[in-house]
């Protein structure tokens, strides 16, 4: 058998138990930032300040947790439903080498106090030119995977994979366009509020590409593998792809409510943040309804919970999103810990949990078995993750809607009922809930990581996995 | 004001925006009016990869294909009620900066006569009411208690506010031109008129002796000849300061910075730059009116206060 008839599993395997790694540290920084919000005292020198550690959570979580979740499924997926080797396999390392690079850099600098001051987008323009090649190079690899593919028809979850990525190298390249002044110092190339749009249409774009496409992917090869059945409707997923990319990019706007921004800009995010409901939800109901015939499994099976239960948090929170984004609601929620609930009820919730699912289908067949080292572990897992997602947002969108509703609140003299510490004081007891949610989410990760462990420990890596023949229909 | 540097762009935005929002409603009815086969029974799309993973293609959800059609027809009503086509304003003639206005117009109707009945009388008048006490206290912890605190106690560089001693006079008005117009108060890097390290130290110690504080006899003397001819332009040969420059009273126990030997030989030789920033414009007159009686009130003996 040459090395041409296998598929190349090495570079899934170094991302996949990178997802891990990742999302420890990542998680771990969030519970430490968490905890620096309840108690000021956390806050260590300037590096381990919060102010620096928050982007290095935010980076870590999505870049380097969700990044290598999004390479390591992508490449697994591209080549099984592609029925083809990975093309370029130095390329592809590269991809694996350089995005590592990019997170150690991240991970060093940020701390450091070099940043450009963009929100997901704050590492300085030598890592951003780091990031440019390793993510030309993952473009390659990808399609030119797509183009060798022995059968006909690409399959849905390559669409979602395709538009990550390339809008997320369109979002990155013009959005951290920028002068360097010094080798750690740049200043973006827009200024005032074109630079806040063009922030935001990153921003926004980020979550619908990375967030949002990426791992829409993930959910359209697993959920049917792991359920055994046919995804639910072809032209349903048509439907609300092409909407879902085409929407998405209009959506920025609602990040700037009633700021500097021109009415009619503010207008049309608005709207356009609603027409998204639709298109969103599209995913959620391919992805559960897949499961008809097979709703019994998802009582045995704790692989397809945390897949199931991540689609109920997409569907949340791409419902409340929408909602947000009505500015009358966004008078009451922005600027309010309301949208770090929404956040994380995607984060953590949608993301976070189809990756781990995921993760726990991918890693034994990588190395050889068929099932992870104790199935009871996963249930475990899934129920901290769920319960620790549930502490998380309920506590945060409580805490939200009390700040909007304080600040806002006038006295009989038109004076304001409560100063900004008031609102503080009476988070406190929210953010410390917050923080149990975070810890119950995070200890769940270290029982994958001894669960990931005990699976691997000794096993043989498979390299040989055999490209199958193409199924009859494409014969 | 148009938003747009000329009307085309005017129109691009405009006609963009609508072309997209039906495309979203083409593609819906495209993909939502194709046959279903015959028997109600759909089958796959006869494709099959990965060994397993085949699709069926039942048709889209009504459900969610009216959530669709609805949420489009929503925007399409929004954008004829609000401005968002372009340079085309909208039925309602809303606009933010208008919002903005109605809202303070209201605010003025229903709150300003209050304000205007303190705003007649004097400042220590109004100190005198504790009801204009109580909203200026309101006011002093939206605005003031950031850097003075919330019991106006002040900080290091955040003169305290209770305690009768005034950088630029404790007189009711003079606390309302503080309020209103700000107050930059600088101290200059003094250590290369005065020489070397040494000179400083010595100057530090003279400044230490005019307040009764521990510090070096021969020291303090070899200082005060510096200190009468560099230092005591504004803050006064006897070291009482100056109100009208804002400069210090350097006799007293009050210590802006801090009045250790190292402090005090630091704000000597670097200098200080110290910034209260105006509130008019930003607050109105009644309001500073009311907060100045406020903080008034603080270091003065009001009769109903204990």
């Amino acid at each position: 058998m040459s090395e041409q008839d296998a598929y190349n599993y090495r570079v899934v395997r170094q991302f996949s138990l990178m997802t891990v790694v990742w999302g420890v540290v990542g998680m771990l920084v969030g519970v430490i930032i968490a905890a620096q919000l309840a108690w000021p005292e956390f806050n260590v020198g300037p590096w381990f300040s919060y102010g620096r550690l928050r982007p290095l959570h935010t980076n870590a979580v999505i870049f380097a947790f969700g990044g290598c979740a999004l390479f390591a499924t992508s490449y697994y997926v591209v080549q099984r439903t592609c029925h083809a080797r990975l093309f370029c396999a130095p390329l592809a390392a590269f991809t694996f080498w350089g995005w590592q690079a990019v997170i150690v850099l991240a991970a060093v600098t940020l701390p450091l106090g070099y940043t450009s001051g963009k929100e997901y987008a704050e590492l300085e323009w030598p890592i951003d030119i780091l990031i440019t090649l390793v993510w030309v190079s993952y473009a390659v690899v990808f399609f030119g995977t797509i183009a060798r593919r022995r059968v006909k028809h690409i399959y849905v979850a390559n669409w979602f994979y395709s538009a990550f990525i390339l809008t997320v190298a369109l979002l990155h390249v013009v959005n951290s366009a920028a002068m360097p002044v010094t080798f750690w110092k740049s200043y973006s190339v827009y200024a005032g509020v074109q630079d806040a749009m063009v922030q935001w249409w990153y921003g926004h774009n980020a979550v619908g590409f990375f967030l949002t496409a990426g791992f829409l992917g993930i959910m359209y090869y697993f959920i049917p593998k792991q359920a055994g059945r046919p995804v639910y409707s072809y032209r349903l997923s048509v439907v609300h792809f092409w909407a879902l990319i085409f929407t998405y990019m209009w959506a920025g706007p609602h990040h700037l409510h009633y700021t500097a921004l021109p009415d009619w800009a503010q207008s049309i995010g608005m709207i356009f943040s609603l027409i998204l409901l639709a298109p969103s939800w599209g995913g959620m109901i391919n992805g559960i309804m897949t499961l008809s015939g097979a709703w019994h499994k998802l009582r045995t099976d704790p692989i397809l919970k945390f897949l199931v239960t991540s689609l109920s948090f997409y569907g949340m929170s791409t419902f409340e999103g929408p909602m947000m984004s009505i500015k009358t609601v966004n008078a009451l929620s922005h600027y309010t810990d309301w949208t770090i609930g929404h956040v994380h009820s995607g984060a953590l919730g949608w993301v976070a949990m189809v990756s781990i699912g995921a993760m726990y289908y991918l890693i034994p067949r990588l190395f050889g078995r068929a099932e992870m080292y104790s199935i009871k572990l996963i249930d475990l897992h899934f129920w901290m993750s769920t319960l620790g997602v549930v502490l998380y947002i309920s506590s945060m969108w409580i805490a939200g809607v009390m700040q909007g509703l304080m600040w806002r609140a006038v006295n009989a003299d038109g004076t304001l009922t409560y100063s900004f510490a008031e609102a503080v004081k009476a988070t406190y007891p929210y953010y410390v809930v917050r923080l149990a949610g975070g810890m119950v989410f995070f200890s769940g990760m270290l029982i994958m990581v001894y669960n990931v462990w005990k699976t691997i420990a000794g096993e043989r890596a498979v390299d040989d996995a055999k490209i199958p023949a193409v199924a009859m229909a494409h014969a | 004001m148009s938003d747009f540097t000329s009307d085309f762009w005017a129109w691009y935005v405009a006609v963009i925006t609508l072309a997209s929002i039906i495309a979203c409603a083409l593609l819906l009815y495209t993909c939502s009016t194709e046959r279903v086969s015959e028997g109600g029974q759909t089958g796959t799309t006869g494709h099959t990869w990965d060994e397993d993973l085949s699709e069926w293609n039942n048709p889209l959800p009504r459900w969610w294909m009216w959530l669709f059609y609805i949420t489009i027809v929503f925007g399409l009503a929004y954008l004829a009620l609000y401005p968002g086509f372009g340079n085309y304003a909208g039925v309602l003639g809303w606009t933010s900066t208008g919002q903005f206005d109605d809202e303070q117009k209201q605010a003025a109707a229903q709150y300003g006569p209050l304000f205007e009945k303190y705003l007649r009388q004097d400042i220590a008048a109004v100190a005198a009411d504790p009801e204009a006490r109580a909203i200026g206290q309101r006011l002093f912890l939206n605005y003031c208690a950031q850097c003075h605190g919330s019991d106006a106690g002040g900080g290091k560089g955040f003169p305290n506010l209770r305690d009768g001693d005034w950088l630029y006079g404790g007189e009711p008005e003079a606390i309302k031109a503080t309020i209103a117009n700000g107050r930059n108060g600088i101290m200059p890097p003094m250590g290369a008129a005065l020489g070397g390290d040494d000179d400083v130290k010595n100057v530090a110690h003279y400044v230490m002796s005019l307040s009764g504080r521990t510090h070096d006899e021969l020291r303090a003397a070899q200082g005060k000849p510096k200190f009468n001819s560099t230092c005591a332009a504004c803050h006064m040969p006897t070291g009482r300061g100056n109100p009208a420059l804002g400069a210090p009273n350097l006799t007293d126990s009050t210590w802006l910075y801090g009045g250790s030997e190292a402090t005090i030989m630091e704000t000597i030789s670097r200098g200080r730059n110290n910034m209260m920033p105006a509130h008019k414009g930003f607050l109105d007159d009644g309001k500073i009116h009311l907060l100045a009686a406020y903080v008034y009130s603080l270091s003065s003996p009001q009769p109903d206060k204990k």
